[in-house]
């Protein structure tokens, strides 16, 4: 990773290298959710270790929380949760509980309270952890073994990855959006095509990209096997930051920024491997499978099992369309779909919620299709709310809810029923992601607003 | 953790790639505090099927999975891992692990063995006509040996090394807190932290 944006932030936190060893990296920020820390402080617990540095680290509630007002009900999701509350009492460590006003999905709190600055290093149990990459920091998502190992030691012992370029030069057509950018991607490379790599996403298309959008991008690159991606900060980034409540101030402000400007890929810098794409190319993009890197443009059909080259495609294919009820050449606009879900660490912020109030504004949800708002944190909704959006999405036949992880994977009460099928602006469509038996479309929020008006998986420019 | 150093058990051959960890392990069982108890969530939704491999009573004591490639795919989630091992599986045989799930299990002690998708498929086969077969892998020599195969495996040395002496991270790194207090006063004062805004 000669010269990348990746190999100087990663040199930046070598603590130690040493022949026939990972490099041991120091970690800036450390994000917990109730899901895979419990068995992390209980190890800490045993071994009579502490935090090393509290204030380097973050909890919020997230993936067990109902969206709908009131406590938890199912008694096992409200353990992990009151799990967490001990344990970050007990630990000394900041946590955003249900209730408060900067609680929220945990990749999008950090970013909103300016605690996701360019340069750094940041992890959290949770693979969407490369949504902090759109600031040009190296974020990545551990396993609870390694939340343990930086709680103890705020650092990790890691191999260097390798990098790829991801190159989107061009201008993207009306409606074509960052989510159809990587959904075309992870079509491109596989699901497994990114293993081992870190993305840098790159060129003209890219960096005409808003902060938030650039965020989508960077969410999904893990659902191309790749353990984070990067975009080099420029003043997008710097103006997004500027005033928010961790963002430096003063003179720290202009030094970051000198700092934070040194952070880009050399001219001469050596990828390991590189991929581009046209922008004026792309188009709205939908999944029809059962992994992310199952999708295609919308205007395809379902794909023949058959015209796949490789026999395990074939067969994942064939797989792929029996769950998900699917016959071979019905075009993609023809699939009827009975619930939305717009939110998510993918698409549920501020960006994402007008984008799919622009749509719908004036316009009912078609009859037999049940569509979920859901602000990825409490300021998104407050912010939504201020706007007059929740109205819109109400006025519109959508249900609008509290912040939360909500129908992004099963694990709140927001599921699907055996054999329903959505169109999702969240990241994962594999079996049973959404609850039991569902079936999964993921797609951008333009494309949710569309398909929720018309009941059929549609862009705007079908209405 | 405990050491590995060879292990033989029932193979259990899983003829399917991109088995991501919502199929190991769905989120609705990922609700314990606890490292133990999640094998009744392994592959739950196809274990509903009753002609998923480990529902044929032959298969069922397996230790050994033998799985196509980009096994481990999507979540973070280590109780894929604990799934795996509470179950009684002790080695994943795949031609291409997903990155977090492979390092989650190095952790753990369930030894990731990457093998050539041929040698894969000729293991398959031998599992398929002679259910209940046994496999054996050895992480001295890296080597995997079942009936007349024999087939090599990658493993990066310093897990491998790991697990032979049965090694807990935490405790290695631990050695070296000099080095990271001394990094630390190297950070710039610009950088946030989480208590004060």
């Amino acid at each position: 990773m000669a010269g990348t944006l990746a190999e100087k932030v990663w040199d930046a936190h070598v603590v130690r290298r040493a022949e026939g060893e990972p490099d041991l990296l120091y970690i800036d920020l450390h994000l917990l959710h109730e899901v895979t820390s419990p068995q992390a402080f209980d190890g800490l617990r045993q071994a009579g270790r502490g935090v090393r540095r509290p204030d380097l680290t973050l909890a919020t509630e997230d993936h067990n929380v109902p969206t709908t007002p009131g406590p938890i009900t199912d008694p096992v999701s409200r353990t992990q949760v009151e799990t967490l509350r001990r344990n970050c009492a007990e630990f000394g460590v900041k946590l955003f509980p249900m209730g408060d006003v900067d609680q929220g999905i945990v990749h999008v709190v950090s970013p909103q309270l300016g605690l996701t600055q360019p340069g750094m290093t940041i992890v959290c149990g949770d693979s969407h952890t490369s949504t902090h990459g759109a600031f040009g920091a190296l974020a990545f998502g551990i396993g609870t073994s390694e939340v343990e190992h930086v709680l103890a030691t705020q650092s990790l012992p890691l191999k260097p990855f390798q990098t790829l370029a991801v190159t989107v030069d061009g201008e993207l057509s009306e409606g074509v959006t960052a989510k159809d950018i990587v959904l075309a991607v992870i079509a491109k490379v596989g699901t497994g095509g990114g293993q081992g790599y870190v993305i840098e996403f790159r060129g003209t298309a890219i960096q005409a990209l808003s902060m938030e959008a650039r965020m989508t991008v960077c969410n999904m690159s893990i659902e191309a096997g790749a353990r984070a991606g990067m975009i080099a900060p420029d003043q997008t980034t710097f103006d997004y930051l500027q005033g928010r409540p961790h963002a430096p101030t003063g003179a720290d402000w202009d030094e970051a920024v000198a700092q934070w400007s040194t952070l880009r890929s050399a001219d001469d810098a050596v990828f390991d491997a590189e991929i581009h794409l046209d922008a004026a190319e792309l188009e709205p993009f939908v999944t029809w499978g059962t992994n992310p890197g199952q999708g295609l443009p919308l205007s395809a059909n379902v794909p023949d099992p058959e015209s796949f080259g490789d026999e395990s495609d074939k067969a994942n294919a064939k797989r792929a369309l029996e769950y998900m009820g699917l016959t071979a050449g019905t075009p993609l606009k023809a699939i009827r779909v009975d619930t939305v879900f717009v939110g998510s660490c993918t698409n549920g912020r501020i960006e994402d919620l007008r984008a799919a109030a622009a749509v719908l504004k004036g316009h009912q949800v078609a009859q037999g299709v049940r569509m979920l708002v859901v602000p990825g944190s409490t300021k998104v909704r407050l912010q939504a709310e201020a706007e007059g959006l929740d109205k819109v999405f109400s006025e519109a036949g959508a249900e609008w809810r509290l912040a939360g992880c909500s129908m992004c994977l099963g694990m709140n009460p927001d599921q699907l029923a055996p054999g329903e099928r959505s169109a999702s602006t969240s990241n994962r469509n594999f079996e049973g992601r959404q609850g039991k038996g569902g079936r999964t479309h993921l797609v951008s929020p333009l494309v949710a607003a569309a398909t929720a008006l018309r009941g059929t998986l549609s862009s705007p420019a079908d209405l | 953790m405990d050491k590995f150093t060879t292990h033989t058990g029932v193979g259990v051959p899983l003829r399917r790639s991109n088995v991501d960890t919502d199929q190991i392990i769905p989120a609705e069982y990922l609700k314990r505090v606890t490292r133990t108890g999640f094998e009744d969530g392994l592959f739950a939704a196809w274990r509903k099927d009753e002609t998923f491999v480990l529902n044929n009573p032959l298969y069922a004591a397996g230790s050994v999975l033998v799985a196509g490639p980009d096994f481990g795919t999507g979540s973070s989630r280590e109780h894929a891992v604990w799934a795996l091992m509470n179950y009684g599986f002790r080695v994943v045989i795949s031609s291409r692990f997903a990155d977090i799930f492979r390092g989650n299990s190095g952790k753990q002690g369930l030894l990731t063995a990457q093998a050539s998708q041929g040698d894969v498929e000729l293991i398959w086969k031998l599992l398929e006509n002679e259910p209940g077969a046994e496999v054996t892998v050895d992480l001295q020599t890296k080597t995997i040996t079942a009936k007349g195969i024999v087939a090599p495996f990658q493993l990066d040395d310093y897990t491998r090394w790991r697990l032979l002496e049965g090694l807990d991270d935490i405790s290695l790194t631990l050695r070296h807190e000099a080095e990271v207090t001394s990094f630390e006063a190297t950070r710039p004062s610009y950088m946030p932290t989480a208590i004060d805004a």
